[in-house]
């Protein structure tokens, strides 16, 4: 898997969502992503790609597309 | 005399502070308040839908302060839920925020910056006795509409008593973690105001910036948290940030696992500050017991000792009390927080206190040589997902309605759906998302060959598999 396909297989696996509805994916805009959900797609990711989030991330992670930025910071190119 | 009578003696003081960090006087709080439940008239039912925001709380306190009777319901209800509920208990009033408010036949009474107050069409064929001050919600998220009734007594006692216990000063900050609706989130509210406290109002989690950035610039003493609280805490590395500030953390909702527990009792001795285990119910108007800190670190797996004014003793399977020490049976409360009963429906309203003070929890538990209680178990068949409780029989008769046999099982934070007929799953998920107000993320679907069953058909719930 290429790493564009392991992160949006992240957000696939932990709120049920298909590919289309990625890009406009932000937290609190559908049921799924809470806080829980917040927490599973944080884990989804550290497991793909064998990171560890800084906690300044993890409550800055608020979209799909913001998320991207952060993944450059852990030497991940997406 | 009950403490929303009295906040007028904190005059200036502030009492809610903003998302965006307006500082609320209590009497600027009061005369809001005042005038939301002078709309409203004499005293009648009125619904309430949470959010933590200053029209909200203050609508509260003015539905208590006036004796009209709140049913605090979440803002993420489903319309046919709702209509259920509206339909059962017939408000003279529903109190919610202004973009809800289009949805629903009536009157606009008050409007405010966020909240509108309607006066709802229903013809008010039922009577409220005069101890009824407050319903809650025992399974919100199965649209249930059976209400817990707690009355002005319970609320004033408990209340008194958790400020008592916790230590709360007047110049305590909380900031508000958990909806409104919720036992736990109001009990916060209420009992820091009933010392002149402020309480800093935000529907941000943990997850979110803005959550930290406020708890930081309006200083926050303390907030508390059900147990996946603190595994998000844990997850952010807790430990690692710097919140001067912080005085105390309380934990309620469930059962803390306890290494979890353990780490964040050392975690706050080494932050100075202090961490309180509780344990309570909405039966029991919001809590019953707490560890006492001095006690935590040697009693780590520990609900702690009844709260003040309250005392425990535990059932034997023939009711007798279990003398002993380390023999577990079902643990008891008597105190003046015990609610008066359900309500399921506006006819109900009017049913006596059923209880007489006294409180069968449901959960089992057992006592130490010292008199220290620990939870074992849960004798009713309900969880807790995300500090929610969700009743299992509850969601297993709306799937088996809507043509999805099933058995419900699990363990908190993780509800097991088990069905027999694959082909029935997509239905499954959707119903559950559509249907229920259940955390998506807090139930797992399993398709299994047969739901086990004894000879009287019943389910055996223990062979449905242990956790994977």
């Amino acid at each position: 898997m290429t790493n564009i396909e392991k992160y949006n297989e992240a957000f696939i696996e932990s709120f049920g969502v298909t590919e289309e509805q990625l890009p406009d994916l932000a937290y609190q805009e559908i049921p799924e992503w809470d806080s829980v959900g917040h927490m599973q797609l944080i884990a989804a990711l550290e497991d793909a790609f064998d990171i560890m989030f800084d906690t300044d991330d993890i409550i800055d992670f608020s979209s799909y597309e913001k998320g991207k930025e952060f993944m450059a910071k852990y030497e991940v190119e997406l | 005399m009950a403490f929303w009578n009295t906040l007028e003696r904190f005059g200036e003081r502030t009492a809610l502070i903003t998302e965006t960090g307006e500082h609320i006087t209590y009497s600027a709080l009061l005369a809001r308040a005042d005038e939301i439940a002078g709309a409203a008239g004499s005293r009648c039912l009125a619904f309430l839908m949470c959010r933590n925001c200053a029209d909200a709380a203050a609508g509260y306190v003015g539905f208590l302060r006036r004796g009209i009777v709140p049913v605090l319901l979440a803002e993420n209800l489903d319309t046919s839920m709702l209509e259920g509920l509206l339909e059962s208990y017939r408000p003279a009033y529903f109190y919610l925020p202004n973009e809800k408010a289009p949805d629903l036949p009536g009157v606009t009474a008050w409007r405010g910056e966020s909240y509108t107050l309607l006066h709802l069409p229903y013809e008010q064929d039922y009577k409220l006795p005069e101890e009824l001050a407050l319903l809650l919600t025992t399974s919100g998220s199965t649209g249930s509409p059976k209400l817990v009734r707690q009355s002005g007594r319970n609320i004033e006692a408990n209340t008194r008593s958790i400020a008592e216990y916790l230590g709360i000063l007047s110049e305590d900050r909380a900031i508000t973690t958990l909806p409104m609706q919720y036992t736990y989130g109001l009990s916060i509210l209420q009992s820091h105001l009933s010392v002149g406290a402020a309480v800093i109002l935000t529907d941000k989690t943990l997850m979110d910036k803005e959550f930290w950035a406020l708890l930081k610039e309006q200083k926050a003493t303390t907030f508390g948290g059900v147990p996946y609280i603190y595994e998000m805490l844990k997850k952010l590395r807790f430990d690692r940030m710097n919140l001067p500030s912080l005085r105390y953390l309380t934990q309620a909702g469930g059962k803390l696992p306890k290494e979890l527990a353990e780490e964040f009792i050392q975690t706050c001795k080494r932050k100075n500050m202090k961490f309180i285990v509780m344990y309570g119910q909405t039966e029991a108007t919001a809590r019953m017991a707490y560890l006492p800190w001095e006690h935590a670190e040697s009693h780590a797996a520990s609900i702690g000792i009844a709260i003040p004014g309250g005392e425990f003793w535990l059932a034997d399977p023939e009711g007798a009390p279990i003398l002993e020490p380390e023999t577990t049976g079902e643990l008891v409360y008597r105190g003046p927080n015990v609610t008066l009963g359900y309500a399921e429906n506006r006819f109900d309203l009017c049913k006596p206190d059923e209880n007489h003070g006294e409180l069968r929890t449901g959960d089992m538990a057992k006592r130490d040589a010292k008199g220290f209680y620990y939870i074992v178990g849960r004798k009713k068949r309900f969880l807790k997902l995300f500090g929610s409780r969700v009743n299992l029989d509850e969601v297993e008769g709306l799937l088996n309605r809507a043509g999805i046999p099933c058995a419900c099982a699990g363990v908190d934070d993780r509800l097991d759906v088990y069905i027999t007929d694959g082909s029935l799953l997509g239905q499954a998920e959707r119903f559950i998302k559509e249907h229920t107000a259940i955390n998506p993320n807090g139930f797992q679907l399993h398709v299994i060959e047969e739901i086990p069953r004894n000879d009287s058909g019943k389910v055996l719930y223990s062979a449905l598999g242990a956790r994977p």
